[in-house]
C-alpha cells in the first residue's frame, strides 16, 4: 500500500495519567501511520490503550508527549475551534455505546455533525434521510435512541458518523455490546464503506473479524505496540 | 447557526422536569410583580384623570377649597365669585376663563326621583363652545345644548344606557322635571368615563340659577391656556393673583389652582413608597430566580456530560457548546417572564377594573407592550447572565472523560 496519502500519523505519542502518586502510562510512546482507503484494526487486552489511541487518532484528546499529523500537519498548532471544524469533517466516530444524544430523534442525531459544519436546516435533514435508508432505518427517523434497540442504534451511530462525508471512520469495539449476528451486520456496514473508499480504523476484541477484513492490525499491550501485522487483501 | 443552537437548547428544555420549572419561580414572581405593578399605576393614573372629568391635559381648574378628590363644591369654604373670574381673566396667557357652577338638583322621570347634580352652560356663545371642547363633551344622541336654550336640557350618558334608577332610559325629547319643573331633553352625551359627567345634567346658566339661586357664586373656574407649555408658569401666575383678591397670604390659600398633571403627581407621590418597598421584594426575587437558573444549569451540564462530550466529538466547538447552555439559561430566564408578564398582565387589568370601577369610572387597560418587551427581553438577558458559569463549564468539559464506557 506504499504510494498511498497519509492520513493520520502518531510519532512517540504517549498518554499519562496522574493518579495521585502515580502515573498511569495508558499509551507509552507509540507509532501509528494510517494510510487513505485502509481498513486498520487495533487489538489487544484489555487496558492496553486501544481507546486511548483512538481518541488520540480522533483528535479528541491531546498527548502527553509526541505528536500527531492530520493531512501531515501537526495537529497541536491548530486552534480548538479549528481542530473541531476539521475533526467534524473528517473524522466520525462510532462508539461500543452507541453515545446517541438521548434527547434528539435518530434523524437529529444523525444531523447533528452537519449542524456543526454549518449545514442548512433542509440539507441537513435531506441528507439524514438518505443515511438512515442506508442504513435500512428509512422508517424509524422520528424514534428516540430508547425507542430503538441496540443494533438500530449503532447503525444510526454509523448513518451519524457518515454524516460530513468523512474520509476516515472511527469505531471502537463498535460490536462490543451487539449479539454475533447483529455485530456481523455492523461490520458489513463498515466493510462496505470500506470498499467505498472510506479510511476505517476500528478496535476490536475478536481476531477473527481483525483478521477477515484489515490491512492492518496494530496489537497493542501495556500502551505500547506490540506488532503490525499486514496482509495483502482481495 | 444561531437558530441551530436555539433549536438544540429547545429541545433541552421540552425533556425538562418540573424541578426546572420551579426554579423559574423567583424571576416569574419578580417579573409578575413588576408588571402588575407599573400596570395598576398607570391604570390609577388614568382612572384619576377620567375623575376629575378633565381629559385635555392641558385645561387648569380652580376650586374653592383645598384639594379635594370629592365632587367639586363639597368641600366648605368661600365660593369662589366674580372678582376671582375677572382676576383669573386678566392673568397673562389666560385664553378663556369660564364660570362652572354645579348644583344638587331633584329629577324626576317616569315617576321616580333621583338626586342629581347638574351645571351650567356658558350664556357666551364663544365660551360655550369652549366648554364643550374643554370637557370633551360629544353627543350621543340628539344635540347640543344652544347658550339660547332656555327650558332645556342635556344629559350624561348613564342616562341613556339606564344606569340612572329611573326605571327606563331617558331618550331625546323625553321631559324631565328638576326641582320641580319641567325641561325637554334635547340630546345625551357619549360615555365619558367620569362619574360626575355621565350623570350630569347641563342646562343654561340663567335656569340653572332660577332653581338653585347662586348668584354670582362660582364653584369652579375652568381655565384654557392660549400657550399650553406655560402651564406650570400660568398656574403660579393665577394663585398670584387670586391670593391678593382673596386677601390670603401663601400658604394659606383657600382655594385650589390644579392641573391634571399636579393632581396626578400627588396621586404617583402616594404611590411611589408602596413602589420602592415592591420593587425591592421583586429585584430580590428576581436575583433568587438567577441564583436558581445558575443552580438549574450547573445541574443540567453534569447531567449532560456525556451529550457534551458526544457533540465534540461530532466536531462542536467550544463555543457552540457554550451558546447552546447560555441561549437555554436565558430562554428559561425568558419563559419565566412570558409567566410573569402574563399574570401580571392579568393582576393590572383586574386590578384597574375593580379601582374604577370602585371609583364609578370607565377605563379600559392597556397591555404596555415597550415595557412588555423590554421585560422579556432583560428576562432573557437575566438567564443568560446566570447560565454564563455554568455554560463556560460546559465548554471546557474534556470529551474523553465521559464518551468512555
Ligand atoms: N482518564 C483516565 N484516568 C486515569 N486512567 C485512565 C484514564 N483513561 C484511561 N486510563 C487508563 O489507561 C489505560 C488504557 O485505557 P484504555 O481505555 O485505553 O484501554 P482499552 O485498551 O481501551 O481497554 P478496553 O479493552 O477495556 O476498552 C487503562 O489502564 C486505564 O485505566
Ligand atoms: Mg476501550
Amino acid at each position: 500500500m506504499s504510494g498511498k496519502k497519509e492520513v493520520i500519523q502518531l510519532k512517540k505519542v504517549a498518554k499519562h495519567y496522574h493518579l495521585g502518586e502515580n502515573i498511569v502510562r495508558a499509551l507509552d510512546g507509540i507509532d501509528i501511520l494510517i494510510n487513505e482507503g485502509e481498513f486498520v484494526s487495533i487489538m489487544g487486552p484489555s487496558g492496553s490503550g486501544k481507546s486511548t489511541a483512538m481518541n488520540l487518532v480522533g483528535s479528541l484528546d491531546a498527548p502527553t508527549h509526541g505528536k500527531i499529523f492530520l493531512d501531515k500537519k501537526d495537529i497541536s498548532k491548530f486552534s480548538e475551534s479549528d481542530l473541531a471544524q476539521l475533526r467534524g469533517k473528517k473524522i466520525g466516530f462510532i462508539f461500543q455505546q452507541f453515545n446517541l444524544i438521548n434527547n434528539l430523534t435518530a434523524r437529529e442525531n444523525i444531523a447533528l455533525p452537519m449542524m456543526f459544519q454549518g449545514a442548512s436546516e433542509s440539507e441537513r435533514l435531506k441528507k439524514a434521510d438518505e443515511l438512515l435508508k442506508m442504513v435500512d432505518l428509512g422508517d424509524r427517523g422520528s424514534h428516540y435512541p430508547n425507542q430503538l434497540s441496540g443494533g438500530q442504534q449503532q447503525r444510526v451511530a454509523i448513518a451519524r458518523s457518515l454524516a460530513n462525508d468523512p474520509e476516515v471512520i472511527l469505531a471502537d469495539e463498535p460490536t462490543g455490546n451487539l449479539d454475533t449476528k447483529t455485530g456481523q451486520i455492523i461490520v458489513s456496514f463498515l466493510e462496505n464503506l470500506h470498499k467505498k473508499g472510506k479510511t476505517i480504523v476500528m478496535v476490536t476484541h475478536d481476531p477473527a473479524l481483525a483478521q477477515k477484513y484489515s490491512d492492518v492490525v496494530y496489537w497493542l499491550r501495556d500502551g505500547k505496540v506490540e506488532k503490525i501485522t499486514k496482509k495483502r487483501r482481495k | 447557526m444561531r437558530a441551530d443552537h436555539f433549536f438544540l437548547s429547545l429541545k433541552n428544555l421540552k425533556h425538562r422536569g418540573l424541578r426546572t420549572w420551579l426554579t423559574l419561580l423567583g424571576i416569574f414572581i419578580g417579573v409578575t410583580v413588576v408588571i402588575a405593578l407599573i400596570g395598576l399605576g398607570n391604570g390609577l393614573k388614568l382612572t384619576v384623570e377620567a375623575q376629575f372629568g378633565v381629559s385635555s391635559l392641558e385645561v387648569i381648574t380652580v376650586q374653592a377649597g383645598g384639594l379635594n378628590f370629592g365632587p367639586p363644591g363639597s368641600g366648605v369654604s368661600i365660593p369662589l365669585d366674580m372678582d376671582d373670574l375677572e382676576a383669573v381673566k386678566g392673568v397673562n396667557n389666560v385664553d378663556y376663563a369660564i364660570r362652572r357652577n354645579l348644583e344638587t338638583l331633584k329629577l324626576e322621570y317616569n315617576d321616580r326621583l333621583v338626586i342629581g347634580t347638574a351645571i351650567d352652560l356658558p350664556e357666551d356663545k364663544e365660551e360655550a363652545d369652549v366648554f364643550y371642547e374643554a370637557l370633551d363633551l360629544e353627543i350621543e344622541q340628539g344635540r347640543k345644548l344652544k347658550e339660547s336654550d332656555t327650558n332645556k336640557i342635556l344629559l350624561g350618558n348613564n342616562f341613556l344606557t339606564n344606569k340612572v334608577d329611573l326605571g327606563k332610559p331617558v331618550e331625546a325629547g323625553d321631559n324631565v322635571k328638576l326641582n320641580n319643573k319641567s325641561f325637554e331633553v334635547v340630546g345625551l352625551l357619549e360615555k365619558q368615563g367620569s362619574f360626575i359627567l355621565d350623570n350630569i345634567a347641563i342646562m343654561p346658566r340663567t335656569k340653572l340659577d332660577d332653581l338653585s339661586d347662586f348668584g354670582d357664586e362660582i364653584d369652579m373656574i375652568i381655565v384654557v391656556l392660549k400657550d399650553t407649555e406655560l402651564i406650570e408658569e400660568t398656574k403660579e401666575d393665577i394663585e398670584k393673583v387670586l391670593r391678593k383678591t382673596r386677601d390670603v397670604d401663601e400658604g394659606e390659600e383657600d382655594f385650589d389652582v390644579s392641573t391634571p398633571a399636579a393632581a396626578l403627581e400627588t396621586v404617583n407621590q402616594v404611590l411611589t413608597g408602596v413602589q420602592i418597598f415592591i420593587v425591592i421584594i421583586a429585584l430580590i426575587s428576581v436575583f433568587v430566580g438567577a441564583i436558581g437558573i445558575i443552580n438549574t444549569m450547573t445541574t443540567s451540564v453534569m447531567e449532560r456530560r456525556k451529550d457534551i462530550g458526544i457533540m465534540k466529538a461530532v466536531g462542536a466547538r467550544n463555543s457552540d457548546i457554550f451558546l447552546q447552555f447560555l441561549i437555554e439559561a436565558g430562554l428559561l430566564g425568558l419563559i419565566g417572564g412570558l409567566a410573569g408578564v402574563v399574570f401580571g398582565s392579568i393582576i393590572s387589568y383586574f386590578g384597574v377594573v375593580g379601582i374604577a370601577s370602585f371609583l364609578g369610572t370607565e377605563v379600559s387597560p392597556s397591555l404596555d407592550i415597550p415595557l412588555t418587551l423590554i421585560t422579556l427581553v432583560v428576562s432573557f438577558i437575566i438567564g443568560a447572565a446566570a447560565g454564563i458559569i455554568p455554560a463556560i463549564k460546559a465548554a471546557k468539559q474534556n470529551p474523553v472523560e465521559v464518551i468512555r464506557g
